[in-house]
This record gives structure tokens, C-alpha cells and sequence, in this order.
């Protein structure tokens, strides 16, 4: 159990994490004050929730392309709605916020698994046509700081035990879906139906429906950020986290989730979050140029990948009697 | 006297001939794991060798290593008695070494052309593909091994045995000089069979030597010379086939006696439990009716695409949009998933366990507990407790050897991962299980085995449904045989008439 612990990727992950502040903090001292490191995760919260729900899209064979659009969409609803009925309360803001997205992730589910559509297709599509709604329903204007309810703006702010209810929110939904996967019919179901269609097929596993659910998860993991990137930022419109979604593979393919479906585990997805949200917060504060920071943050990401695909390599296959026993 | 000496000599001057390829002391070691040890083989020309060997014991990595796939750690490869390397895949097939491989490598989309002369196309001007020479010349190929097909068609639109003769017809394009088959007839009909043995004597003739793989003993006995033996990496015995019968190579190959094939078991028929009436699928299959007892087991025989195992997958609810009724012990049910059938106490063990079967990347425990989910769980959260014991109560029930329940099936040898997939289906308890095909591919003495325990079952009055192609195995092993041609039943036969003659003639329809 141990050796296979420190085998692990996660700890892999674990030690390049502690090695990159290592070494930022070697430029900047200040960047390993609790404060701050607090700070880093809480940015980095949106960035976590999108990448568990990619993670389970992922393991079922799939991809979510329109997270960041549907997080666009979603926030620009609630703000919209906040606008029109500043009083209501925010449980119901949240309500709503999560319940649209499950709905636009459950729109993805179900032209996967109905129609049997590839979802690099569907997704690509209703990026797009999530974006567009956003010009739709807002003329394409912004909902501004000034025009939200101070309710709707502090809620993602308040802080407990000095860590912001964004990061708490994050760390709870690392909690509950560590749990989803191991200790639920749904969990394995995702493992299995990624790991092996077929197999899982006659085993009595619905593929497309358990595609359907993932969808449907990422959706509403969308719609959740959506509400806090919007209150956290105070300010709503057509192009907030454009090209987000890229970040959410990436992290997830840092954190050693397969993109042939079947492997990641939650903390992988976590740690590819934090590995990628410490580089893009560190390396404007170590003074690294802005033009150098988009092609740093791509080679680390390339790095990590390759690294962790080195520690995947195949082994020979076991054919001695002796050889197995030892597994 | 004089005469038949005279007869004799010229064969041994034959056999004598130098090998155009030969391994000698050949090692192979993956991390961990020595997978060849110490293997000298001589491939002559003009003689088929067979490689005989449990699955496992080393047979594909010795082809890997002949066509330059795997480089060996020790020992050398003679090209007509010269020592050389296969650094690559290129240099042995320059060396005229081709392989046709079990799964045929082939590129659907491309023409058969084209996939004759894929990576050594002849070239025309300024070195672009000549379109008009390739066509021409595998047209030749194609008439040589007695192929009708349009060179230029898609290969998509083949039969599977039209498919394999292009790739014979692919390893025949390099001038191959020695041709390595790897279970060539493992997803032919007999009549497909036959004309593959044809062509094997007709390649003989041509002074070819052959590497011929196979699990099955009539055809290693009907086109072989020569015979070598593998167990675990190593060269047991080898030498002329004639001075062997089946059950010396059986010895060698498991190392023990294999007296009885088939396991007698007491048939006590138990009660009716599956009744099928007129089952119907537009396309596929017509109007099958049949009964099942407890404690029977029921062989469907017929020849490959037949559409046993349409009917299965339709039974299992994985095929949809048929008609007909169902009744498990009298009671009327509807089967439309997978889940539904699970439910109903169906299981379908598919043929391709490879691709069907197993979950690799999960742990052995979460594969057995797959199907019975719904057992081990309350509310959609899983009891891990209840899990385990599921879990282990089934390997200890096949005798599963592996360190720990954590390991990943993809780690395992196939033997044991064919016991997690059948542990699997043994958790849900099921009261019907269908196995298709339960022993292609699979070696003999492992053969054995997977029939001792479908007698078990039968025997514990678990009622089994059985398909399968090897004719030996279906009047060995079944209590009663459905025979199906072209989607329909043609005939049912019971221990009275279950005669080999009987069966292949229904099968083909003469």
C-alpha cells in the first residue's frame, strides 16, 4: 500500500507542486506566506471545480468543450436575474446557478448519448451556441459591479477561517466527489464505462446514460463557477473565460487523467489545478515578462505531461508464473 | 525392400536441407520478466512448423522477434546460415521474413491494392505511387492463391475471409521467403479452412518455408512436417510430426497427462427455465424456439455468421427491435438492456473476452463486483464491506492467485483474466449463462479446465447455453445441439442423433 503510494502519480504530482514553490519562492520569498498560498488556491477554486467535472467527462471517453462557455452563460443569467431582483436570496442564486448548468450540460448529454454525436462535436457546437446566447440576452452588454446587489458580490468573499467561501466551495466539492467516485454505483460506473464500453455494456452498465450524467455534472460544476466568477469579478459579459476550457484539459491531463478514457482520480484532477494555477500566479509576480507567460505556462504543461506519460510507459507483459505472483 | 529405402531417402535429403532462417539460443527478457529462454528454431524450405504452445508460453514473442518487432537479448538470428540482425520490421521483411498475423493488420478505407503494397509500393515517375503496375501485380498475387477479387474495391467491403487472403496475398508481395501464420483459420468456416490448407501445400510447393501457429491438433497433424514445442519461454521438444501423435504434443505442452477431454458429469435435468418461443429480428435471425432445463447445457452450433451470436446478444437485450417471447420459469419477461437480463438472471459471457471482458485498469475486486452493483449497494453508495466479500468469495471459488485484490486486471496473465471475467458472472448468480465460444483461442490444457467447470455448473443446475464451433466440444459438452444456418434453426438434435456428420451437414445446408 505504501510503495504503491509513493509509486503513485498523485505523489508525483504532490512533489513537483512542492518543488515549483520551492523555487519561486527562491525569487520571491513572500509567495510562501500562508496569506498567500491561501490566496493561490482560492484563485485557482473555478479552475478545480471545472476540472472535476472535465475529469469525469474525460473518463467516460468524452470531452466538455463548452465548460467556459457555459459558465459564461450561466453567470450572465444570475447576474442578469440579480439585476432585475436584487432581493433574492443568494441559496437561491446558487440554486439556480447549478441547476442551468446541469441543464446546458445535461443538453450535451443528451445529443451523446441519443444521437450518438461525438462530443468534441457536440461540445464545440454548444460552445458556441452558449457564447451566442450570451449576445442574445444581453445585447451584448455588461452587467457592471454597480448593477449587482452587494449580497450577490460578497457571498464568494466572505471569509472563514481566512481561507475566501470560493475556496471552501472547491475544497468541499474535491470532498463530496472524492466520494461520488469510490463509494458510489455512479463512480465505478464512470470508471467502467471508460475503461471498457464494451465490457461494461454487458455487465449492465448504460454507457451513453452514464456519459449523459457526466455531462451532466461538468454542466452543473459550470454553472456553480459561473455564479462565483461573475460575483467574485463583479462584472458579467460575453467573453469571460474565453479559452478557459483549455486550461480545464490541461489540468486534467496534468493531473494524469487518461484521455483515453478509464483513469484520473479527483486529487489528480485537484493537484493539475493547483500545478497550473501556480504557475499562472507566480510568474507575473517572479517579474517574468507577459509576452514569456503564455509560453512558459504551455511548456510546463507539456513537461508535466510528458514526465507523467514516462511514468506510464508499459510494462513487458507477465508471462512467467513467477513474475506475476510478485505483482 | 530395396524400393522403399529409395523412397525413403529422398525425404530425408529434403529435411536435411539448410534452414533459411534459424534462431539459436535466442533470449528475450522484458523487466522482470524473461519471456524466451535459450530457443533455437529451423525454419526450412518447402516444410511447414508448427508452433505449439499454451497460450503464454512465448509463441508471439518468438514471431515478434523473427520479424524484427522485438530484438533478441541474447543469441542470433542466421539468414541462410549468416548471422543478422532485424533492427527494424523493414529489414526482416527485406530478409523475405512476413507474418500473418491472428487479428489481420489491414486498413479498412484503403483499396485491396493498396493494402497489398502498403510501405513497399512500386513507384513510377518522380517516385509517385504506379497506380497501373500495383493493380496489375496484385492482381497476379491475387490469381495466384486463387483469390477473385477486384484489387481495386475497399477493403471494407470484404467477407473476413476474403480479408485474410489479401493478407495473404500482402505477405506473398514481398517475395517472402518464409511465411509465419498465427492462427490463420481462428474466424474461418471449415469450407475457408480447407481452401487456406490448399493454399499452404501450394506454397510448399513453392519452396516456402512456413511457421504455422495453431491451437488446433487436426490441422497441426494434417499440414505440418515439423513440430516444436513451447512451455514457459522455453523449447520442450521438437522434430517430425509423423513421429508424434496428439497426445505426446498435449504432454509436452502442459507437461502432464491430459487423459479425458470432456468430463463425464450425471445430467439430471432439473425443470424448465427459459422457454423462447418464434424469436424474431428483421435482419438477423427467424423464429427461434427452444426450451432450456436447469442443469443442461445447450450447444448452438452452425458456421461462422450463422447468427448465434446475434440471437445471444438479442436474448441479452443488447440487440434491440425483435419480437417473440421470453418466459423464465413461466413467468413472461421483457428484456430491452443488458441490466434487464442481469436482472433476470441471464449472463452472456462474449467471445471476445479481450474486448468485452475485462476492465483493465480496474482492480480485480471491482471488476468481479461489476455486474452485481446493485447487490452491494443501498441508495447508489456502495458497500464496501458487502464488496469484498462478494469479491473474495468468488476468486477463492476459482482459485484466483494474484498478491492482491488492488491489482489491476491489466497486470494478470490471460488465464487469470479470464477467471475474473468468469468470477464476475458467477457473482450475479445468475440462473442462465451463455458462453460464446468459451474456448477459441484458448490452449488445452486451459481448455480442459474451462470444461470441467461448465460440468461443475451444469452440475450445480445452473442451465447453459453454449456456442460454439469446434465440433468436438459441442458433442463432448452439450446435452442437446440447436443448429443454425442463415439466421434460422435448422434442426435440433439430442444425444440420439448427435453425430459429427449430422451436425456439419446441417450446418451446411447439404
Amino acid at each position: 500500500m505504501v510503495k504503491r503510494f509513493i509509486k503513485s502519480r498523485e505523489t508525483f504530482l504532490i512533489c513537483a507542486i512542492i518543488l515549483l514553490i520551492t523555487i519561486i519562492s527562491l525569487r520571491f520569498p513572500g509567495f510562501i506566506r500562508p496569506q498567500n498560498l491561501a490566496n493561490v488556491f482560492n484563485d485557482t477554486s473555478p479552475l478545480i471545480l471545472l476540472a472535476i467535472g472535465q475529469m469525469i467527462v474525460i473518463l467516460t471517453k468524452c470531452i466538455d468543450l463548452s465548460v467556459a462557455a457555459n459558465l459564461a452563460l450561466t453567470g450572465m443569467v444570475v447576474a442578469m436575474v440579480n439585476v432585475a431582483a436584487p432581493e433574492l436570496p443568494i441559496v437561491f442564486t446558487l440554486m439556480m446557478a447549478v441547476s442551468l448548468g446541469a441543464l446546458l450540460g445535461m443538453f450535451n448529454g443528451i445529443l451523446v448519448w441519443k444521437l450518438a454525436i461525438p462530443s468534441i462535436v457536440v461540445t464545440l457546437g454548444t460552445m458556441t451556441i452558449f457564447r451566442g446566447t450570451i449576445f442574445v440576452i444581453s445585447d451584448g452588454k455588461w452587467v457592471n459591479s454597480h448593477e449587482m446587489s452587494s449580497a450577490f458580490k460578497a457571498f464568494p468573499r466572505m471569509e472563514i477561517l481566512g481561507l475566501p467561501v470560493l475556496g471552501w466551495i472547491a475544497i468541499i466539492t474535491v470532498m463530496v466527489f472524492t466520494l461520488v467516485m469510490s463509494r458510489t454505483t455512479l463512480g465505478r460506473a464512470f470508471y467502467a464505462a471508460g475503461g471498457n464500453p464494451h465490457a461494461a455494456t454487458y455487465a449492465g452498465i448504460n454507457v451513453g446514460k452514464t456519459q449523459f450524467w457526466a455531462f451532466t455534472i461538468s454542466g452543473a460544476l459550470a454553472g456553480l463557477s459561473g455564479y462565483l466568477w461573475v460575483s467574485r469579478f463583479a462584472v458579467s459579459y460575453v467573453d469571460i473565460a474565453g479559452g478557459f476550457e483549455l486550461d480545464v484539459v490541461a489540468a486534467c491531463v496534468i493531473g494524469g487523467v487518461s484521455i483515453m478514457g478509464g483513469i484520473g482520480t479527483v486529487i489528480g484532477a485537484l493537484l493539475g489545478a493547483l500545478f497550473l494555477g501556480i504557475i499562472k500566479n507566480a510568474l507575473p509576480v517572479i517579474d517574468i515578462s507577459p509576452f514569456w507567460q503564455m509560453a512558459i505556462s504551455g511548456c510546463a504543461i507539456i513537461i508535466a505531461v510528458a514526465l507523467n506519460a514516462q511514468a506510464n510507459r508499459k510494462k513487458g507483459r507477465i508471462i512467467l508464473k513467477r513474475a506475476e505472483l510478485k505483482t | 525392400m530395396q524400393k522403399q529405402a529409395d523412397a525413403i531417402l529422398p525425404l530425408k535429403e529434403i529435411s536435411k536441407s539448410p534452414a533459411v532462417l534459424e534462431l539459436k539460443a535466442v533470449t528475450k527478457v522484458f523487466p522482470g520478466v524473461k519471456a524466451l529462454s535459450e530457443v533455437s528454431l529451423k525454419l526450412i524450405p518447402g516444410e511447414v512448423t508448427a508452433l505449439v504452445g499454451e497460450n503464454g508460453a512465448g509463441k508471439s514473442t518468438v514471431v515478434k522477434i523473427l520479424t524484427g518487432i522485438y530484438q533478441p537479448d541474447d543469441g542470433i538470428i542466421l539468414v541462410d546460415g549468416q548471422p543478422t540482425i532485424f533492427p527494424v520490421p523493414q529489414a526482416a521483411s527485406q530478409s523475405g521474413v512476413t507474418a500473418i498475423h491472428q487479428e489481420t493488420v489491414l486498413f479498412d478505407e484503403l483499396s485491396v491494392a493498396e493494402n497489398i503494397f502498403l510501405g513497399h509500393a512500386p513507384r513510377g515517375r518522380f517516385g509517385l505511387i504506379d497506380l497501373k503496375i500495383m493493380n496489375k501485380k496484385s492482381c497476379d498475387i491475387l490469381h495466384s492463391i486463387g483469390a477473385r477479387i477486384d484489387p481495386e474495391q475497399k477493403l471494407k467491403d470484404l467477407g473476413i475471409a476474403n480479408k485474410h487472403l489479401v493478407a495473404i496475398a500482402r505477405a506473398l508481395s514481398t517475395d517472402a521467403r518464409v511465411v509465419i501464420m498465427d492462427e490463420p483459420t481462428a474466424s474461418l468456416s471449415h469450407k475457408e479452412i480447407e481452401e487456406l490448407y490448399e493454399l499452404v501445400e501450394s506454397l510448399k510447393s513453392q519452396g516456402k518455408a512456413i511457421l504455422f501457429i495453431s491451437h488446433k491438433f487436426d490441422e497441426i497433424f494434417r499440414i505440418a512436417d515439423n513440430y516444436t514445442v513451447f512451455r514457459d519461454g522455453q523449447i520442450i521438444g521438437d522434430g517430425a510430426i509423423s513421429d508424434v501423435t496428439d497426445a505426446d504434443l498435449v504432454k509436452m505442452m502442459v507437461g502432464r497427462d491430459v487423459s479425458q477431454i470432456f468430463p463425464k458429469r450425471k445430467t439430471s435435468l432439473g425443470k424448465v427455465i427459459l422457454q423462447v418461443k418464434s424469436y424474431t429480428h428483421p435482419t438477423e435471425f427467424e423464429d427461434i424456439s427452444f426450451t432450456l432445463r436447469k442443469g443442461e447445457i445447450l450447444g448452438f452450433y452452425g458456421l461462422v455468421g450463422a447468427g448465434r451470436s446475434e440471437f445471444m446478444q438479442a436474448l441479452f437485450g443488447i440487440t434491440l427491435n425483435t419480437f417473440g417471447t421470453i418466459k423464465i420459469e413461466d413467468k413472461p419477461v421483457q428484456i430491452k438492456s443488458p441490466a434487464d437480463a442481469v436482472e433476470n438472471g441471464i449472463v452472456y459471457v462474449p467471445e471476445d473476452r479481450g474486448r468485452q471482458g475485462a476492465i483493465l485498469d480496474l482492480p480485480i475486486f471491482q471488476n468481479i463486483t461489476l455486474p452485481s452493483l446493485g447487490k452491494i449497494s443501498g441508495n447508489g453508495f456502495l458497500k464496501l464491506a458487502k464488496e469484498f466479500k462478494l469479491a473474495r468469495d468468488y476468486t477463492e471459488r476459482l482459485e484466483l492467485r494474484a498478491a492482491s485484490f488492488d491489482t489491476h486486471v491489466g497486470n494478470l496473465s490471460g488465464g487469470n483474466q479470464q477467471k475474473v471475467v468468469i468470477a464476475k458472472w458467477l457473482a450475479t448468480q445468475p440462473k442462465i449463462i451463455i458462453l460464446d465460444e468459451p474456448t477459441k483461442g484458448v490452449d488445452i490444457g486451459s481448455k480442459a479446465a474451462v470444461h470441467e467447470f461448465m460440468a461443475e455448473l451444469a452440475e450445480q443446475g445452473l442451465a447453459i447455453i453454449m456456442v460454439s464451433s469446434e465440433i468436438p466440444e459441442v458433442l463432448g459438452m452439450s446435452d442437446r445441439v440447436i443448429v443454425m444456418r442463415e439466421g434460422r434453426m435448422v434442426t435440433e438434435l439430442n444425444e440420439n442423433n448427435l453425430q459429427p456428420e449430422t451436425l456439419v451437414r446441417h450446418a451446411a445446408g447439404i
